[in-house]
């Protein structure tokens, strides 16, 4: 059995894996997609998404790495983290439910990565500035994929807007933490390293609500319930979902192909 | 002397990956696609400077080893590859020649990146800049999915010829 890697308690690290960890963990449950897509344009679509998604989770795990004394690479922060170590939003773990959700879960979560990778480009951090010059182009596509069945589900059958509003129903409690802003983001906007996620919310917001109110959506309030993800504490999904990832890791350790 | 015979060795790997096919789209080459951005020479060692295209394009790996192994068999190694993610490679680099091929491989290729790059979403009724079909040149033609065959990609059909198509999308 491979034993977990310890962290040191650094807030650039922090910031690097909530951004690299909300990549890597998206991509995996894109990745469950694969042959059981609605239509294979779709399975082909969300797979490739997955795709770029583990890409941009590469270059951000690395740079991540390169911030403990330990030096880790990209695998060893993929594979050998404990589930408290992992700083993903919580909405990204979530269940990939049925294509309504997932279509919705993308757009708010590919809105979020682009206004993020807009401003990262500024970075002070050369490297990672780099990564978010090229993700950028990436997510956009992703955005506008998104949005695209999102108009085209919302405004389709009667079937199709019950599962909108549905997966609306149970997404949005989870998007309030994208915007909750700690020491962090604080470290990181006094460093230059990067935004505040707090920054970000207005940009968020209007976008999301061009994209409803294309099909007559209503923005629901927000409610009390905060998830914690990117603190480390996780819905009760994440252990399924690292056990899965992790599992050929831990029974062999350093295995490659 | 020596400075000329090093102009000579980098210019000589620049002609060799001038032939490195890509691995997923096979009917051009590296240095078409844009991705080569430097030759340098480190004493012994050559240093091929590559930039990815797609953060999570598969054929990274292929590509790095292909070069390698070309330089190798030209008699111009040792050669190291260096990837370098700034700037960022855009579908603007991929050369006329480049180009040309793609079209007659039977892949539309890139318009200009960022055309629209300030507008932050578009809805369903947008117009999709108009793509000429590679067989027979129709521009009346209809998208399928953003998504296709590799990451670089997009499906599209063509409404005179009726043939389906891939398109280049630009980046």
């Amino acid at each position: 059995m491979q034993a977990s890697i310890q962290l040191p308690d650094d807030p650039k690290l922090r910031y690097l894996l909530r951004i690299g960890d909300t990549c890597l963990i998206l991509a995996q449950r894109l990745g469950e997609w694969c042959g059981h897509g609605p239509i294979i344009e779709e399975d082909i679509a969300l797979s490739n998404m997955a795709l770029d998604l583990i890409g941009q989770a590469r270059g951000v795990l690395t740079l991540a790495g390169d911030q403990c004394p330990q030096d880790y690479d990209e695998d060893q922060l993929a594979f050998l983290r404990e589930e408290r170590d992992y700083l993903n939003a919580t909405m990204a773990e979530l269940p990939r439910g049925d294509f309504a959700f997932t279509v919705l879960r993308n757009l708010m979560l590919a809105t979020w990565l682009k206004l993020s990778w807009e401003r990262l480009r500024e970075s002070q951090d050369s490297e990672l500035a780099a990564i978010a010059a090229k993700a950028l182009k990436e997510a956009r596509y992703h955005q506008q994929h998104a949005a695209d069945w999102l108009v085209r589900l919302g405004d389709g059958t009667a079937e199709s807007r019950r599962r909108v509003e549905a997966a609306l129903a149970q997404l949005w409690p989870y998007a309030a933490e994208l915007f909750e802003a700690d020491a962090v983001d604080a470290a990181a906007v006094a460093s230059g390293l990067g935004p505040s996620v707090a920054q970000l919310r207005e940009p968020w917001l209007a976008e999301i609500s061009a994209v409803f109110g294309e099909v007559n959506l209503p923005l629901p309030a927000e409610g009390r319930f905060r998830s914690t993800g990117r603190q480390g504490v996780h819905s009760e999904h994440m252990g399924y979902i690292l056990a899965e990832m992790q599992h050929l890791q831990r029974a062999f350790p350093g295995g490659a192909w | 002397m020596n400075a000329v015979a090093d102009a000579t060795r980098v210019q000589q790997a620049w002609a060799v990956l001038g032939a490195v096919p890509d691995p997923e789209v096979p009917a051009i080459s590296l240095c078409e696609l844009g991705i080569v951005r430097d030759v340098r020479e480190h004493g012994a060692a050559l240093e091929v400077v590559l930039t990815p295209t797609y953060s999570g394009c598969p054929a990274t790996e292929v590509i790095e080893r292909s070069v390698v192994e070309a330089i190798d068999a030209a008699g111009l190694g040792p050669a190291q590859v260096t990837m370098q993610r700034a700037p960022a490679w855009t579908t603007d680099w991929i050369s006329d020649d480049g180009r040309r091929k793609l079209r007659e491989y039977g892949i539309a290729p890139p318009g200009p990146a960022d055309a629209d790059g300030a507008v932050p979403i578009r809805i369903v009724g947008r117009r999709l800049a108009p793509v000429a079909c590679p067989r027979c040149g129709s521009a009346h033609t209809e998208r399928l999915s953003a998504f296709g065959s590799t990451a670089c990609k997009a499906l599209w059909r063509c409404l005179a010829c009726r043939e389906p198509f891939e398109h280049f999308k630009p980046l």
